[in-house]
């Protein structure tokens, strides 16, 4: 019968992080609705295009250095996780630029 | 040659031991490095949609005059137009924006519950969590919705040439499946089926670590061992879900 739960300490709310978050959130639902109004409103082409990527951008770099806390890792660990991503956006390029080119043989 | 040794002293150097290289746990690292390798499988998916779109034919003129043919490839928000319950109303991309809306909340409550893992404070993280899986829960709902909206079809369908016993025969194609649709090339539905299939998958295996991190919490597993770790390495899969959904938004309903 001698079974003792652990004594746990619970924290205070640490209120100023817990704000950043939500304020990350938000910026998070602005730039979606910001896309949401140029999808819309602009005209199709090249220029919306990297509009849009540029904003998923955006979007991606709050994610993943906020909510996945990379931006405040030890260096070696960020740039681990993000040079790799070089081979995406090369793949990302070349097969987008051999596409056209299958259409017009 | 003991002079050599004593030069090395163990324990000096990060990589002796007893400390962690880059300043994480081998569980979270494990886990940045599987989540680079689900990235380029997810980015494999998004980048040969990138390849196949580039090579179909565009619909040419102005996007007020577009009309569904396996001939061109279809602009997606005359595709995703629908919503659930309501008929006839064109709203384009208005679920797929509230999708998004619903996993980016479940990514935040997820943040929030790591934050209270932090704090030791068990009764957060299973509030947290429970919210988390709810908004989960929802996305793979909607997603259900529209896989069901996507393959029964809408409208009258769309009208097809194919040659049968030697003479042209006009068939409408209604709805979707993997060998063919009503609103482009087959290959427009195949992607669809699997990068959001694929997606879903994660999102699904997504809520039951959610699940199984919520019930630990509540059984006090976490509290024994003396920290909550396990929030953040299932919060990283799960913020990782979120983003992949911010690229599919983009590159397969916006672009």
């Amino acid at each position: 019968m001698a079974h003792h739960e652990p004594q746990v300490v619970v924290l205070p709310p640490n209120k100023e992080k817990i704000k950043k978050l939500w304020r990350v959130a938000l910026i998070l639902l602005v730039v979606t609705m910001i896309e949401f109004i140029i999808a819309f409103t602009l005209p199709h082409g090249p220029a919306k295009t990297s509009l849009f990527v540029f904003l998923t951008i955006v979007k991606a770099g709050y994610i993943v250095g906020e909510f996945m806390h990379l931006k405040y890792e030890v260096k070696v660990l960020f740039w681990s996780v993000l040079i790799p991503m070089i081979f995406i956006i090369w793949m990302l390029v070349a097969f987008v630029y051999e596409g056209t080119k299958i259409v017009t043989i | 040659m003991s002079q050599t040794t004593a030069a090395v002293s163990p324990g000096k150097s990060v990589w002796d031991g007893g400390t962690s290289p880059m300043g994480v746990s081998y569980g979270k690292l494990m886990m940045w490095f599987f989540l680079m390798s689900d990235a380029f499988t997810f980015s494999g998916l998004l980048i040969t949609y990138g390849l196949v779109r580039s090579s179909n034919p565009a619909f040419v003129g102005p996007v007020q005059d577009f009309f569904f043919a396996t001939t061109h490839w279809p602009i997606p928000e005359k595709v995703y137009d629908a919503i659930p319950f309501v008929h006839g109303i064109e709203l384009p991309l208005v679920f797929v924006g509230f999708m998004t809306f619903v996993l980016i909340m479940s990514s935040v409550t997820m943040v929030l519950a790591v934050e209270a893992g932090h704090r030791m404070d068990r009764q957060a993280v299973e509030k947290w969590m429970l919210w988390t899986i709810l908004g989960g829960l929802t996305f793979l709902s909607c997603q259900a919705w529209e896989w069901t909206h996507f393959i029964i079809g809408s409208g009258d369908g769309t009208a097809t040439s194919e040659v049968v016993n030697g003479q042209w025969v006009q068939r409408i194609i209604q709805g979707a499946n993997l060998h063919e649709n009503q609103y482009g090339p087959p290959a427009f539905a195949d992607f669809f089926f699997f990068i959001t299939g694929f997606h879903g998958f994660h999102v699904f295996s997504g809520v039951l670590f959610n699940w199984l991190i919520y019930y630990n919490a509540a059984t006090g597993v976490y509290d024994r061992r003396g920290h909550y770790e396990m929030v953040e390495k299932v919060g990283l899969y799960w913020h990782f879900v979120d983003l992949v959904w911010v690229f599919v938004f983009t590159f397969f309903y916006l672009v």
